[in-house]
C-alpha cells in the first residue's frame, strides 16, 4: 500500500539528473550524501510512502546555519531509520560522537539514580527544566502525517492526559479553539508555542495544516507541560523556578511513565528500540531526546577565555535565554546537556547538575578575584 | 527501439492536447530529448511506455479499492483500528475522508468556498499520472486561511492533468475566479496578433512605463509545486536552449541564479530584474521554493526590454517592458518574442501547455487563459484622491496596485493599473481594454486638472 507514485516519476530520470546541488551546503546530510548512497536509496519508499527525497528536502533547502551544524534531514516515520540507514547511520554517527550502527542505547528514567541536584544555588540558578519528546507507535511523524493521523494523535493524547491525577491533574488547550483569555495566559506563562517559522522546520513540512490538531496541555501547578503535534508528536516538559533540578527530574520521570502506561494500554506505546532509544523526528533528538537545563547567571565566567572549553569538557552547551538561536541577556545563559544518544537520561541530567554546580563555584571564585585555573575539569 | 520512437512521435502530433494518455506517452519517452534516448535502450523504453499506461490503470484500480475501504464514513478513531500486516510492519492507516477533511471554518479563499466534504471524499484518493494528489493541490489554501484584501485562490495545479483529475473542485474555483467562465461549456480565445491594437501610445506626461507579462508551461513536465529537481533542470535546459536562438532586438543572455557573479547580480538588481526566493507563504506552502536556487534563472535581451524568469512561480514568466507609454510596441515585442520562443521549442519537439477550454495552463488557476497582465505605471494625483476611482476602475475592468506590485501601496499618486481578467478574453482584447481604460483615466485626470467634472463610465461586458 501507499506506493509513492510521485517517486516512480523521479525514477525516469538518472541519479545525476536528480541529485541535489549541495556545493554550497554545510549540514550533516550534505556531508554524508553521495551519489552512490542516493542512487541506492532513491527507489525505496517506507510502507507509508516516505522517500529519501522527503528525508533530505529540509537539508537541500537550508544550506547551513551560521552557528550550528544542522542535521539537514528528518524522519517521516519509524521505518525511515531502517529504510534509509545507509544515509542516516553515518549522519547519526557524526552527530552523536561516533555512535555505531551496532551500539546499544541505555534508557534510565529512574530519578532515584540521580545524585544531588537539589542544592543548586538559587542566587545563580534562576530556573530548571527538562524536556524530551515522544513519538506514538503506529503513526507517521510530523513531516509526513496526514490531518487524520494528526487528529488521531491529538485525540489519543487528550484521553491519556485527561486521566492523570494528583500533581499531574491538568487541562488541554487546543490551538484552534483557544479563547483570547486562555491564549493571553499561556503567553504570560511562557507556555504557548507558535507556528514554526524556522525554514528548517517549514521546509520539512511540519507546519502543514496549522493549527489543526495542535495544542498544549499543562498541569494545574504549571510545572508539567505537554506540547501536542509541534515538531514531534509529544514534547514533554517539566520545569520550575529555582535550582531544584532533582525535583524537576523526579516529576519528569514519574509523569512520563504514567503517560507511557496509558498509551501502552491503548496499544500505542512510544516508538523506541534498543539501538536508537526513543525515535523522534529529528535524528539529533534520538536516544533520550532529553535536554535538561538551567537558566544560570554567569556574567564573569561567560566572558572568561576558557568558557567554551569548560563547557565542552563538561559535555554541556550554552544558548541564550530565548532558547536555540538566541543571545544571552544580562549574563544569563541557558546551559544544558549536549548529548542525546549513547548515554541515559540519568547520565545526562547528572552531567548538567554536576557541571552547573562547578560553574557556579567558578563564578563565585571569579567574583572574589580568584583564579579558576585549578578547577578546569578533565574531559568527561 | 528507433522505430518505436518514430511512430510514437507521429502519433503524438495528431492527438489533441487534452487526454491524459498523451502526457504519459510524452512523459515516458521523449523522442527528441537526447539524454533520455541515449540512456534508455529499446526494451527499457517499451517498458517505460507500458509502465506509464499501467500507472494510469493501476491508479484507477487503486481508486476502486480505496473507495470501498474509505467509503464507510465512520468517525471512529484509531483506538479501534489497529492495522498491522502479517509481517509485523505497520501499514499506513487509511482514514475515511471525513477524518481527513480540512478545517476550513476560518478560511476565506476560493478553494475553501468550493471544497465540500462530498467533493473532498470523491477526489481525495485520486492522483494524476505523475502522482500529484488533492491534498497537495489544496495545501496552500489550508495553510493560508485568507488574505486581508484579496480573496486568494487557495490551490494550485501540480501538472497539466491536475486540471482534469481535480476538475470537480477546479471548475467551480475557476468559475468563481474568472467571472463565471465555465470550462465545461466555454472555449478560450487566444490571439497574439498585435497588429490589431489601436491607439496604444500614451501621453508620457502621465504614463511612466508600460509592461506586459504572461507565463508559459512546458508540456510534459510537472509544474513548480510538484516538479522534481530533474524536471526543473529540464525546463531550464529546454527554455535556455530555445532562447539562445533569439536574434536581433531579441538576442540576449541567460543568468543562472546558482552561477551568477556578484557584478551580474548587482546589475540585475539595479535593473529591477532579479527575482528572489519566494517568501510569501502562499507560494512556499505550495512547495514552489523547494531546492532553491537550483535551475532558476533570468534571461533578458541585450536591450533589456524582453525578460524571462525561469522556474519561479511558473516554468516561465515572459515580460516585455519599457519606459514611457508605447504599450503597442511593448505588446508587439511581447507577441513576437512569444511566437519566436514557441517556434524554437517546437523545433526541438516541445510545446506549451495549452487547451481549448483553459487556454495557457499555468500553476495558479488565477493565471489561466492568457496568463496576461498588461499594465502601466501612471501618474494620476488628482484622480487618486477621487472617491469614484474604484468604481471607474471596476467598470473599466481594471485593477490598481502600488508601484511595488501586488500588495504594495501607491506612492506619489503613481499607480500600477492593469487588466483584471485573464480567462475568456484574448490577449488582444485584454491589452486593448487596458489601453482604452488608461486613456479614459488620463482624460479624467486632464479634466480634473482643468477643474471639470468626470463621469463614471458604464461597466464593460465580460466575454464579448
Amino acid at each position: 500500500m501507499a506506493k509513492n507514485c510521485h517517486n516512480d516519476l523521479k525514477m525516469k530520470y538518472s541519479v545525476d539528473e536528480e541529485f541535489p546541488d549541495l556545493s554550497l551546503h554545510n549540514n550533516h546530510m550534505a556531508k554524508v550524501l553521495t551519489k552512490e548512497i542516493y542512487g541506492k536509496l532513491r527507489g525505496k519508499s517506507t510502507p507509508s510512502g516516505f522517500t529519501v527525497d522527503d528525508v533530505i528536502q529540509t537539508g537541500v533547502d537550508n544550506p547551513g546555519h551560521p552557528f550550528i551544524m544542522t542535521v539537514g534531514c528528518v524522519a517521516g516515520d519509524e521505518e525511515s531509520y531502517e529504510f534509509f540507514k545507509d544515509l542516516l547511520d553515518p549522519i547519526i554517527s557524526d552527530r552523536h560522537g561516533g555512535y555505531k550502527p551496532t551500539d546499544k542505547h541505555k534508557t534510565d528514567l529512574n530519578f532515584e539514580n540521580l545524585k544531588g541536584g537539589d542544592d543548586l544555588d538559587p542566587n545563580y540558578v534562576l530556573s530548571s527544566r527538562v524536556r524530551t519528546g515522544r513519538s506514538i507507535k503506529g503513526f507517521t511523524l510530523p513531516p509526513h502525517n496526514s490531518r487524520g493521523e494528526r487528529r488521531g494523535i491529538e485525540k489519543l493524547s487528550i484521553e491519556a492526559l485527561a486521566s492523570l491525577e494528583g500533581e499531574f491533574k491538568g487541562k488541554y488547550y487546543p490551538l484552534s479553539g483557544m479563547t483570547d483569555a486562555e491564549q493571553e495566559q499561556l503567553i504570560n506563562d511562557h507556555f504557548l508555542f507558535d507556528k514554526p517559522v524556522s525554514p528548517l522546520l517549514t521546509c520539512a513540512g511540519m507546519a502543514r495544516d496549522w493549527p489543526d490538531g495542535r495544542g498544549i496541555w499543562h498541569n494545574d501547578n504549571k510545572t508539567f507541560l505537554v506540547w501536542v503535534n509541534e515538531e514531534d508528536h509529544l514534547r514533554v516538559i517539566s520545569m520550575q523556578q529555582g535550582g531544584n533540578m532533582k525535583e524537576v527530574f523526579r516529576r519528569f520521570c514519574v509523569g512520563l511513565k504514567k503517560i507511557e502506561e496509558i498509551f501502552k494500554k491503548h496499544n500505542h506505546g512510544f516508538m523506541w528500540n534498543e539501538h536508537l532509544g526513543y525515535i523522534l523526528t529529528c535524528p539529533s533528538n534520538l536516544g533520550t531526546g532529553l535536554r535538561g537545563g538551567v537558566h544560570v547567571k554567569l556574567p564573569k565566567l561567560s566572558t572568561h577565555a576558557k568558557f567554551e572549553e569548560i563547557l565542552t569538557r563538561l559535555r554541556l552547551q550554552k544558548r541564550g535565554t530565548g532558547g536555540v538561536d538566541t543571545a544571552s541577556v544580562g549574563g544569563v545563559f541557558d546551559i544544558s546537556n549536549a548529548d542525546r544518544l549513547g548515554s541515559s537520561e540519568v547520565d545526562q541530567v547528572q552531567l548538567v547538575v554536576d557541571g552547573v554546580k562547578l560553574m557556579v563555584e567558578m563564578e563565585k571564585k571569579l567574583e572574589k578575584g580568584e583564579s579558576i585555573d585549578g578547577m578546569i575539569p578533565a574531559q568527561k | 527501439g528507433l522505430i518505436l520512437c518514430f511512430s510514437v512521435h507521429l502519433y503524438v502530433a495528431r492527438v489533441k492536447p487534452s487526454p491524459p494518455c498523451f502526457h504519459s506517452i510524452r512523459g515516458a519517452s521523449s523522442p527528441t530529448l537526447p539524454s533520455t534516448c541515449h540512456s534508455l535502450p529499446a526494451e527499457k523504453k517499451k517498458l517505460k511506455m507500458a509502465s506509464s499506461f499501467s500507472r494510469i490503470l493501476s491508479s484507477k484500480r487503486k481508486i476502486q479499492i480505496l473507495s470501498l475501504v474509505g467509503g464507510s464514513v465512520t468517525a471512529g478513531f484509531l483506538l479501534h483500528r489497529d492495522h498491522v500486516s502479517a509481517g509485523g510492519v505497520p501499514v499506513r492507516r487509511s482514514y475515511p475522508a471525513s477524518a481527513e477533511y480540512p478545517d476550513l471554518r476560518k478560511h476565506n479563499n476560493c478553494m475553501a468556498s468550493h471544497l465540500t466534504p462530498a467533493i473532498y471524499a470523491k477526489l481525495c484518493d485520486k492522483a494524476t499520472p505523475n502522482g500529484y494528489t488533492l491534498d497537495q493541490a489544496i495545501q496552500t489554501g489550508v495553510d493560508n486561511p485568507g488574505h486581508p484584501f484579496i480573496k486568494t485562490v487557495g490551490m494550485v495545479a501540480g501538472d497539466e492533468e491536475s486540471y482534469e483529475v481535480f476538475a470537480d473542485l477546479l471548475n467551480p474555483v475557476i468559475k468563481e475566479r474568472h467571472n463565471g467562465y465555465d470550462p465545461c461549456t466555454m472555449k478560450h480565445p487566444t490571439d497574439l496578433d498585435s497588429s490589431k491594437i489601436h491607439s496604444g501610445n500614451f501621453d508620457a506626461k502621465y504614463v511612466l512605463s508600460s509592461r506586459v507579462r504572461t507565463g508559459r508551461s512546458i508540456r510534459g513536465l510537472s509544474l513548480p509545486p510538484a516538479c522534481t529537481r530533474a524536471e526543473r533542470r529540464e525546463v531550464e535546459r529546454v527554455v535556455v536552449e530555445a532562447l539562445a536562438g533569439l536574434k536581433d532586438d531579441l538576442a540576449g543572455k541567460y543568468f543562472s541564479l546558482t552561477q551568477m557573479t556578484d557584478e551580474e547580480q548587482q546589475q540585475l538588481i539595479d535593473d529591477h530584474f532579479l527575482f528572489d526566493k519566494p517568501v510569501s507563504p502562499l507560494l512556499t506552502c505550495a512547495g514552489m521554493a523547494r531546492d532553491w536556487p537550483d535551475a532558476r534563472g533570468i534571461w533578458h535581451n541585450n536591450d533589456k526590454t524582453f525578460l524571462i524568469w525561469i522556474n519561479e512561480e511558473d516554468h516561465t514568466r515572459v515580460i516585455s517592458m519599457e519606459k514611457g507609454g508605447n504599450m503597442k510596441r511593448v505588446f508587439e515585442r511581447f507577441c513576437k518574442g512569444l511566437k519566436e520562443v514557441e517556434r524554437l521549442i517546437q523545433e526541438r519537439g516541445w510545446e506549451f501547455m495549452w487547451s481549448e477550454k483553459l487556454g495557457y495552463i499555468l500553476t495558479c488557476p488565477s493565471n489561466l487563459g492568457t496568463g496576461l497582465r498588461a499594465g502601466v505605471h501612471v501618474k494620476l494625483p488628482r484622480l487618486s484622491k477621487d472617491p469614484r476611482l474604484n468604481s471607474i476602475l471596476n467598470n473599466l475592468r481594471l485593477q490598481k496596485r502600488g508601484t511595488g506590485g501586488v500588495d504594495t501601496a501607491a506612492v506619489g499618486g503613481v499607480f500600477d493599473i492593469s487588466n483584471l481578467d485573464r480567462l475568456g478574453l484574448s490577449e488582444v482584447q485584454l491589452v486593448q481594454t487596458v489601453i482604452d481604460g488608461v486613456n479614459y483615466l488620463i482624460e479624467c485626470e486632464k479634466k480634473l486638472e482643468k477643474g471639470q467634472d468626470i463621469k463614471v463610465p458604464p461597466p464593460l461586458k465580460y466575454f464579448k
